[in-house]
């Protein structure tokens, strides 16, 4: 029998629309496979920055999000209680007429509206909606994820790691990963990884977790969940005793050599001395006298202060070394509580010397300095680190992060070649960031932007009486720099009415009835309370969403959102970017198919909605409507001169890159280049860009400022010793005394660890931490309905290591009960070696509630799936005081999703995973 | 039954690499995608959105640990697919001769016009490599993206198996075996690539290459050969900053 003969050549679509993806949070380039008008087929845009045509499990099953039974059909009307489920459809006029006749009223009390915005990729639009509107309550979720990370990178250096910047792939040769949430940066990292592995560089994964990038990882560093700033602080400790430190790089481009004032009768005591002109001083080595740090001429003093009026004014540089030199930080003595031994730890810093000093790398490109000196070369110390969500989400989480970032600038292996590059259109100082603005006033938009970055206490969103203004207490003295918001305590404060009760709450692609909330089953109680006259404690709640995810059951109005193909969207420069670190790029979505049902995009709604609502910028002169959908506001919406939501091809001829006129073909001048913009950043400005006048003149030219910014990186950074001065009495603005202490303690300068909140339990009742991890094939908010997807993670079982496995009899298929001082669950269990010895842990928000995203009611996802949630408080336990301090970092507010602790014991199997929750009704989408 | 063409000019294959492979799935994902819409039935899924959701797939990732002795244990990701086989039995046991390996390059395949699905090429396959796919009836399996190799309607860069194109990592590589001089044949040179259970006789044509050493598996007492690059200068601030100020006067432009 012959070989049948192929069609080795069939078609394979009818067109090819390139697009962004939205299956995480990662914003790769796609090319959607059209035949017959629907989608066929999905595949990475090999012209794209982000991917460079690769693309993951999670952008591959795309096509499955279109067909997914789950999705929403109409706008929809609550007819039964809150929390059950059951919705009538209704039409789009009656939908927005019920918006508009709820908030039009609150536009003269607009605290009483907390519109909070979840998952969002279109913050500088929502952002300006809410300012618009007047109301300070506005943040997306980045406080419930990882603005420990991002507000200790901008308030350190200027920017942090994924959307800010990225390790030099092509030229680290010792690469340190610390934990990473999955879809943060997920497919740069692997594709990073790969060239690692191609040149053979090294790679150390710390991670009490053995799976993903830790399983190639070289070496493998199980450390004990929180003590990551333990052991980065012992790095220091070691590399600076044995001079191991870059001390060119420390004395010109860090506050390292800047001169503190050490007169403790100053109202400036801690602060850094200042000339006239607000510019900082360092002493000068030649001249022995103190001078502004921007002098062509300065040789910056590590070494001496400058005495003063019997006064001595030290560099910063002296106060690092009588911390870190300190003993307290001897390997030998960190090494029981971050679970490394002191030997592994030396071994780990004395590689890093050795790459860092020894394997040098220098680029032959000429450069010039802020300080007007040419260099022939760009010296590099091919140390790269990478780190997000697993440092972050603790209670100790920002002050970790700012060591892991004073690593790097020790070893001088930010912006230099072979460590850590930014991105345009970071880096960007604090200083250089707008600040919060929460100056309400009836009937008209906000005084500024919602977030922001404090300097110190005049920029706290307090009241005249010291209450906090926002309905989630950002920026108060419970989280000063608190610069994302804090979504994750909206609920729990409207309902306790503190500081203030709101009228309604309208939120967008958050799931804050199920795994985005801590203490899950009290939120969903929150959300469902009625007062005494029977009316709900937070009486109206409007929602959108794509799905029939959870929090849908608890929206009195849901106005159904279209799927991630059937939109319009930016991913602009002026909110959060796509760059590379040798490239500035923007990106959209657009319809690559229209919606079967009667859906629309969020942000289209917020312009008609906008309008109705006669808010301005959103209204014409003569009160018509302003943008007539999402996608008419990103090609005529105009920030700053120049500048819009899209950088690329303005001007009416496409010629503006970075600044220009509107372009009224600019969304298909995107379409025609492949739904990105990028333009390279000069070879001369690729290193050193803080510092670097061709970067600086290449960003302003770009509109990614107005005018040059070089600064010093701020390993001792002043805006917290603001809040700590304030917090030892200094100043007019204080904070409550039952947070002196705390604050003293957090808001310290200089990176310290402090043993994280939640760790404050009994050991014996305790004794094990407990994690999540995201898997890469599944995202956690909206992966679970996808047909593909979960048959590869449909069940997550609670993973835990070798000895207590075996100390509890555990077998397969065993059950545990898990406690914690908060709640137990009850949950299936499994065995992994490859795990530090006290931990154990699961894949997060499979778990999901019967009735929901339109999955059978003994889908396994709500059969045997479970959530850590149920067992995490959004209150840590009384203190002595009384007072219940929230779960989370005293800094930032950042969610300390990562400070659990549990205790496991085997129980007999239950009929299904508890706790269980009764089944949703329709949802919507059911019958 | 059915025969095997010899030796084939061009032995067309994946090199896997596991030292690389993070266990992502994105191979798994873009095949299913992929053949879902070409190369013969669709891969169907049953029960998608119920208690036991299982559906076809050509390619899966496992993932193992292995515990050595006096080190961490480790996770090892190994994606699994079918590694068209030199000596390949699935084929020779195909009553019908529905499974058949190409003469030209060695790609094994399954005519599904003429594949009953009596499922005995699975059962002879020692790398359970195959799946039958339960709406057509009929037996799936690795086509090594027979329509995407040759496909002219694809650009030339595209024309590689969609596991290949998609792969985050860079871990899968695809090319002809036979071919000492391609770049499949250099890695497996270079890097020790080997047969999947070699033992079994059947002469896989695709290679794993095995994961790197790994460096914390050195004993604790041994890691101190660095040292060295750790001797204090000093041990406490002042003394730190003598040693600095002697340091930097030494450097070029500093004090004499």
């Amino acid at each position: 029998m012959g070989e049948p003969k192929l069609n080795l050549s069939p078609r394979v679509s009818d067109e090819v629309r390139k697009t962004t993806c939205y299956m995480c949070a990662c914003r790769c380039g796609i090319n959607v496979h059209l035949k017959d008008g629907k989608v066929a087929y999905i595949e990475g845009n090999k012209d794209h920055p982000v991917n460079q045509g690769v693309l993951c499990a999670k952008g591959s099953a795309g096509i499955m999000q279109v067909t997914a039974p789950s999705r929403l059909k109409s706008p929809l009307k609550r007819v039964g209680k809150r929390g059950e489920g059951k919705f009538e459809e209704i039409s789009w006029d009656e939908a927005l007429k019920i918006a508009k006749d709820w908030l039009e009223p609150l536009r003269q009390d607009p605290q009483k509206l907390a519109f909070f915005t979840g998952r969002d990729q279109s913050q500088s639009f929502t952002s300006f909606w809410a300012q618009s509107f007047g109301t300070p309550n506005y943040a997306a979720h980045g406080g419930f994820c990882s603005v420990n990370m991002a507000a200790a990178g901008i308030y350190t250096m200027g920017g942090a790691f994924w959307e800010f910047g990225q390790p030099d792939w092509d030229r680290t040769k010792l690469f340190m990963l610390f934990g990473v949430a999955e879809d943060h940066d997920s497919n740069p990292i692997k594709m990073g990884l790969g060239k690692l592995k191609k040149r053979g560089a090294k790679v150390i994964g710390v991670n009490p977790i053995r799976t993903g990038y830790n399983a190639v990882a070289d070496e493998w560093v199980g450390i004990t969940p929180g003590t990551d700033g333990l052991f980065i602080l012992s790095l220091v400790h070691l590399l600076l005793k044995a001079g191991k430190v870059d001390f060119e790089y420390l004395a010109n481009f860090t506050n390292a050599a800047c001169l503190v004032d050490c007169d403790p009768e100053s109202d400036e005591f801690g602060l850094i001395l200042r000339d006239d002109e607000g510019r900082e001083l360092v002493m000068d080595r030649n001249e022995k006298r103190p001078r502004c740090y921007d002098k062509a001429d300065i040789a910056p003093d590590l070494v001496n202060g400058w005495r003063n009026a019997g006064v001595t004014h030290k560099p910063v540089f002296h106060f690092m070394l009588e911390r870190y030199l300190d003993e307290q930080y001897a390997p030998e003595n960190v090494a029981e509580k971050v679970g490394i031994s002191a030997a592994r730890i030396r071994a780990i810093a004395a590689e890093i010397a050795r790459v860092a000093f020894d394997e040098a790398i220098e680029i032959e490109q000429e450069w010039t300095d802020f300080r007007g000196r040419k260099h022939t070369k760009m010296t590099g110390r091919p140390v790269a680190f990478h780190s997000m969500r697993g440092i972050s989400a603790h209670s100790n989480g920002f002050q970790t992060c700012r060591a892991l970032h004073m690593l790097q600038l020790i070893l001088g292996a930010v912006e230099t070649p072979g460590g850590f590059r930014f991105k345009p259109p970071y880096p960007k100082p604090s200083t250089a960031h707008p600040k919060p603005h929460s100056k309400v006033t009836p009937g008209a938009p906000l005084d500024g932007p919602h977030l922001g970055y404090p300097q110190g206490p005049s920029d706290l969103a307090l009241d005249e009486d010291g209450n906090p203004i926002r309905i989630d207490k950002a920026f108060s003295w419970e989280n000063p720099l608190s610069a994302h918001g804090l979504m994750h305590t909206v609920i729990s404060n409207a309902h306790a009415g503190d500081p203030y009760k709101v009228d309604t709450l309208f939120m967008y692609m958050a799931n804050m009835a199920w795994n985005s909330s801590m203490n899950t089953a009290g939120t969903m109680k929150m959300l469902t309370d009625e007062d005494e006259n029977g009316d709900y404690v937070i009486p109206k709640i409007i929602y959108s969403d794509a799905y029939s995810s959870e929090m849908v059951a608890y929206a009195d109005l849901v106005l159904p959102d279209t799927t991630y193909l059937e939109r319009h969207d930016c991913i602009s420069l002026l909110d959060r970017p796509i760059c590379e670190a040798d490239a500035v790029a923007d990106a959209i979505r657009w319809p690559v198919i229209e919606p079967d049902r009667d859906v629309r995009g969020f942000q289209s709604v917020l312009c008609e909605l906008g309008a109705m609502l006669n808010l301005p910028g959103f209204v014409n002169e003569d009160g018509t409507q302003k943008y007539a959908d999402y996608g008419d506001y990103i090609t005529n919406h105009i920030r700053r001169p120049g500048v819009g939501p899209l950088a690329g091809f303005r001007n009416p001829d496409g010629s503006g890159a970075g600044r220009g006129d509107v372009n009224p073909d600019q969304i298909d001048a995107y379409i025609e280049n492949g739904g990105f913009w990028i333009e390279h950043v000069p070879d001369n400005a690729a290193f050193y860009k803080p510092w670097n006048m061709d970067y600086q003149n290449w960003a302003v030219e770009k509109g990614l400022y107005d005018s040059v910014q070089p600064y010093l990186f701020t390993i001792y950074v002043e805006p917290m010793r603001r809040m700590q001065a304030a917090a030892e009495g200094l100043g007019d603005i204080q904070p409550p005394d039952h947070l002196r202490e705390r604050l003293k303690q957090a808001m310290d300068p200089l990176p310290i660890w402090y043993a994280p909140f939640g760790e404050d339990v009994n050991d014996d009742a305790y004794p094990l931490h407990a994690l999540t991890q995201r898997p890469m094939a599944m995202y956690h908010s909206w992966g679970s309905q996808n047909a593909w997807l979960r048959q590869i993670h449909g069940r997550n079982p609670l993973y835990v290591p070798t000895d207590v496995w075996e100390a509890s009899g555990f077998e397969d298929g065993d059950w545990a009960k898990v406690s914690s001082p908060h709640g137990a669950i009850t949950v299936p269990v499994a065995h992994m070696a490859a795990l530090n010895a006290n931990t154990v842990w699961t894949w997060n928000a499979i778990g999901k509630r019967k009735g929901a995203w339109a999955l059978d009611d003994d889908a396994p996802e709500s059969t045997k799936g479970f959530l850590l949630n149920h067992l995490i408080s959004d209150l840590l336990p009384p203190k002595e005081d009384g007072m219940r301090y929230s779960n989370s970092d005293p800094v930032t507010g950042q969610a300390a999703w990562f400070d659990l602790r549990v205790r496991v014991e085997k129980v007999a199997a239950p009929e299904e995973a508890q706790p269980a929750f009764p089944a949703l009704q329709g949802q919507g989408v059911g019958e | 039954m059915t025969q095997l063409p010899g030796p084939t000019p061009k032995k067309l294959g994946l090199v896997i690499d596991l030292d690389t492979c993070v266990g992502c799935h994105a191979c798994v994902v873009s095949c299913k995608g992929w053949n879902t819409e070409n190369y013969g039935a669709p891969l169907s899924d049953q029960d998608a959105y119920g208690a036991n959701p299982s559906g076809t797939f050509l390619n899966r990732v496992h993932s193992y640990e292995i515990a050595p002795k006096d080190a961490p244990a480790q996770l090892v990701h190994f994606p699994k697919s079918c590694l068209h086989c030199e000596d390949a039995p699935c084929v020779t046991v195909c009553p019908t001769g529905a499974s058949y390996k190409r003469a030209d390059d060695g790609i094994v395949l399954v005519n599904e016009d003429a594949c009953i699905g009596c499922g005995l090429c699975a059962w002879a396959c020692p790398y359970g490599a195959r799946e039958m796919d339960m709406d057509a009836g009929v037996m799936k399996k690795c086509t090594l993206c027979v329509d995407r190799i040759y496909n002219e309607n694809l650009p030339e860069e595209d024309r590689e198996p969609a596991c290949v194109r998609t792969c985050p990592a860079n871990a899968r590589h695809f090319g002809d075996f036979a071919d000492p001089e391609s770049n499949v044949s250099h890695l497996v040179a270079e890097r020790g690539g080997i047969d999947l259970m070699a033992e079994q006789g059947t002469k896989p044509v695709n290679k794993y290459l095995p994961p790197r050493p790994k460096t914390d598996a050195q004993p604790e007492a041994e890691i101190d050969v660095l040292a060295p690059l750790l001797s204090p200068v000093a041990t406490e601030a002042h003394g730190f900053l003598g040693w600095l100020d002697k340091t930097l006067d030494k450097l070029p432009g500093g004090a004499t």
